[in-house]
């Protein structure tokens, strides 16, 4: 079974995140970029799975610019075979990625896509479930626990109240949570091994996908600064406080 | 000219990163504190080093090791030594000079050492001969196929964690024309041989939990079979492989000297006083200023000097000079990072007055910073006649 991880290459999660001054997003420049660690979880199950012998060969693909290519090489020494480089902007939609993603499901057969189930710079969770719905398949979203059965796979999903698990038919398209499993870090043998394997570049348009723009960001705002707490006296002060200053009651 | 680090750079910076981070700092403050490292927890730590390839990272791949380049290996070192150095050497840098071990030399130590199954020390530093350790007295002498040695050896890392020392002694001398010098062999001697004891050296201010030891030899018999290289040629083999040293206690000691930076950077904006972050203090801002700098020129020095040892270019002046831009980089920044931590910078919850007293010895083992400077002003003036 061949598996295709999409990664993608985000501002790292360690930095303290700055909105640039004309408010259109956030600074990027001289900044700390790593994979998204969604990403990171989904490549260690591919990783999982062809230790187990069910995965044949895992490709990495990442849509972005060129230095995504450093993303991908940090899954090729995790494990993946080879890479696919889809040269774009940094900030394409979710569904133009979906679409690209399509094509190259098309071109490469993967009988599974693992995707982290959002990326921590935008947070959209929107690619997985649309590249499933693109394709027709089957979807598994916020896996934290996969059991792989014959054409088939039983996932357990975090949801709202608890667990939920569901079996959904291969090929289908899983997008993982955190509690899934730890991701390993490169060994250096694997990290020297990376080297020598290829990674495949091309365009959107080699895709046939025009990544155009179909939302406008308004404005990027820092979230309010929390306000430290009080301590209040009495129930009473309480009371009187929630009613008339929180005006919660 | 291209300064930028490869893509597997990089990712070796982010492996060893994380291990220092998940690995060794979570049991710096143990051993900070017993001034020892358990041996269940070298075991621990040895054997996650083995599993990331990070073990023996300096050995060469035919050899079984990681096979790194010098740029590679300062860079794995430079994280390293961010950590405590009883942990941060369990994860095991082999001598290089070992890879002069030949035939049964080589499955009894060279191999082992690289497996993580044995440790050497390095045995050159005598009570009369430091600097000048060619003065040395401890001497071998030849009786039939054996070499009987005596003599004293002190200040002697590790020695507790070794199997065997790699040990220089005097077998000779010959005349040259700036008078008469000690022909000097390099030997291998297993601990436990006969009329050869370790005793515990001295109590030292610097790298809790890592020692240094006194090694006695008194009519040690050794078979001529133990000679690491060639006889009489001992400091040629040193030479080969020891220039490589230099670096790692450079790299080593940059790794303490982001620390204490990024430390003191989060300080500097978090703490308050007199109604404002004291970085808004020029006072205080000047001083990370310094610090970056000092830090980022030293940083230079020793990757240049590791890219040139690449290419088989290294000078010794080149090793000199990144060994003393980074230990005196890191003397000035980790006083300066207590200064900027005010009284909390003295105190044992934060890693600075560790580096603080753990940066004094760098300026002294792997030659001083004086013997570093006659090698600079050496390869300057000698050329000049002067
Ligand atoms: C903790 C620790 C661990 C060590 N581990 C080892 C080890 O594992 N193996 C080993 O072999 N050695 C080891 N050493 C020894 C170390 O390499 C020596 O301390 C170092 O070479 C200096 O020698 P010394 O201490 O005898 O000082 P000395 O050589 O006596 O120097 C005293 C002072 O004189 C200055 N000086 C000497 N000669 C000159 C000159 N020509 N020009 C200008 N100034 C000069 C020095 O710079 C210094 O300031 C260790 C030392 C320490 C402190
Ligand atoms: C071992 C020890 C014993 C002590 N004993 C006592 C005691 O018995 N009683 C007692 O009351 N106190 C005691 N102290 C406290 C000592 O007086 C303070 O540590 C000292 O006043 C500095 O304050 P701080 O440590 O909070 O550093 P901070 O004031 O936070 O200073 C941090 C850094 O900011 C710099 N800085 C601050 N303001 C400015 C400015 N305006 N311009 C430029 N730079 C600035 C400082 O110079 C320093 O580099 C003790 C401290 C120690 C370490």
């Amino acid at each position: 079974m061949k598996v295709l991880v999409p990664v993608k290459r985000v501002v790292d999660y360690n930095v303290k995140i700055r909105v640039k001054p004309d408010q259109t997003g956030v600074e990027t420049a001289n900044v700390k970029m790593s994979m998204n660690p969604f990403d990171e979880i989904a490549v260690e199950q591919a990783v999982r799975l062809k230790e187990a012998g069910t995965a044949t060969e895992i490709v990495a693909v990442s849509i972005g610019p060129t230095q995504s290519q450093e993303t991908i090489r940090t899954a090729l020494a995790m494990g993946a075979d080879r890479g696919i480089l889809v040269e774009a902007d940094a900030d394409v939609e979710p569904l133009a990625i979906a679409k690209m993603l399509k094509a190259i499901v098309e071109k490469e057969g993967p009988e599974l896509v693992l995707l982290g189930k959002q990326a921590i710079d935008d947070d959209s969770n929107q690619t997985g479930q649309m590249l499933a719905a693109l394709m027709g398949w089957p979807q598994a979203t916020f896996a934290s626990k996969v059991e792989m059965k014959d054409g088939s796979m039983d996932v357990t999903r975090e949801v709202d109240g608890g667990l939920e698990t569901i079996n959904v038919k291969l090929p289908a398209a899983l997008t993982v949570d955190l509690r899934l499993n730890e991701p390993r870090y490169a060994s250096l043998p694997n990290i020297m091994k990376a080297k020598k394997k290829p990674i495949d570049t091309m365009s959107p348009a080699d895709l046939g996908v025009e990544p155009a723009k179909r939302l406008e960001v308004l404005k990027v705002v820092e979230p309010e600064k929390r306000q430290g707490g009080a301590k209040v006296e009495s129930v009473a002060e309480l009371v009187d406080k929630l009613k008339n200053e929180a005006k919660v009651i | 000219m291209d300064f930028s680090l490869s893509e597997e750079h990089r990712m070796i910076v982010e492996t060893a990163r994380r291990f220092v981070e998940e690995e060794l700092y979570p049991y710096e403050a143990e051993v900070e504190e017993s001034d020892t490292l358990r041996p269940e927890l070298a075991a621990q730590i040895r054997e996650k080093s083995i599993e990331l390839g990070l073990y023996a990272a300096n050995m060469p791949e035919e050899l079984g090791g990681g096979g790194l380049d010098t740029v590679s290996m300062c860079l794995l070192d430079r994280e390293l030594g961010r950590a405590n150095m009883a942990l941060n050497y369990t994860v095991a840098r082999p001598s290089n000079i070992l890879q002069a071990c030949e035939g049964e030399q080589r499955e009894k130590y060279l191999f082992p050492c690289i497996r993580g199954e044995k440790v050497d020390c390095l045995a050159m530093t005598e009570p009369g001969a430091g600097s000048d350790v060619r003065s040395m007295s401890c001497k071998a002498e030849r009786d039939g196929d054996d070499f009987v040695i005596n003599g004293v050896k002190h200040f002697i890392s590790h020695a507790d964690w070794a199997d065997f020392v790699i040990l220089f002694a005097a077998t000779g001398e010959e005349e040259t024309p700036r008078g008469p010098r000690k022909k000097i062999t390099s030997f291998l001697v297993d601990k436990g041989w006969p009329g050869f004891t370790v005793r515990q050296g001295y109590k030292n201010v610097s790298h809790r939990g890592y020692h240094n030891f006194i090694l006695e030899f008194d009519d040690c018999r050794v078979p001529s079979s133990q000679v690491l290289g060639v006889v009489d040629q001992g400091f040629d083999v040193a030479n080969d492989w020891l220039g490589a040293t230099r670096l790692q206690v450079a790299a080593l000691s940059l790794g303490r000297c982001h620390r204490a930076l990024e430390q003191s950077l989060d300080w500097a904006v978090e703490r308050k006083q007199f109604g404002q972050q004291i970085s808004k203090f020029q006072g205080v801002s000047f001083k990370l200023a310094d610090m970056k700098m000092r830090l980022h020129a030293a940083e230079l020095l020793v990757m240049e000097a590791a890219w040139k040892h690449e290419q088989g270019a290294m000078e010794d002046m080149d090793a000199a000079m990144a060994k003393l831009a980074a230990t005196e980089a890191l003397a000035f920044i980790a006083d300066e990072a207590i200064q900027i931590h005010g009284g909390m910078g003295l105190m044992s919850d934060l890693p600075l007055e560790r580096i603080w007293r753990d940066a004094r010895v760098e300026r002294i083992w792997e030659g001083t910073s004086e013997i570093q400077r006659h090698i600079i002003s050496r390869s300057l003036l000698r050329p000049l006649g002067g």
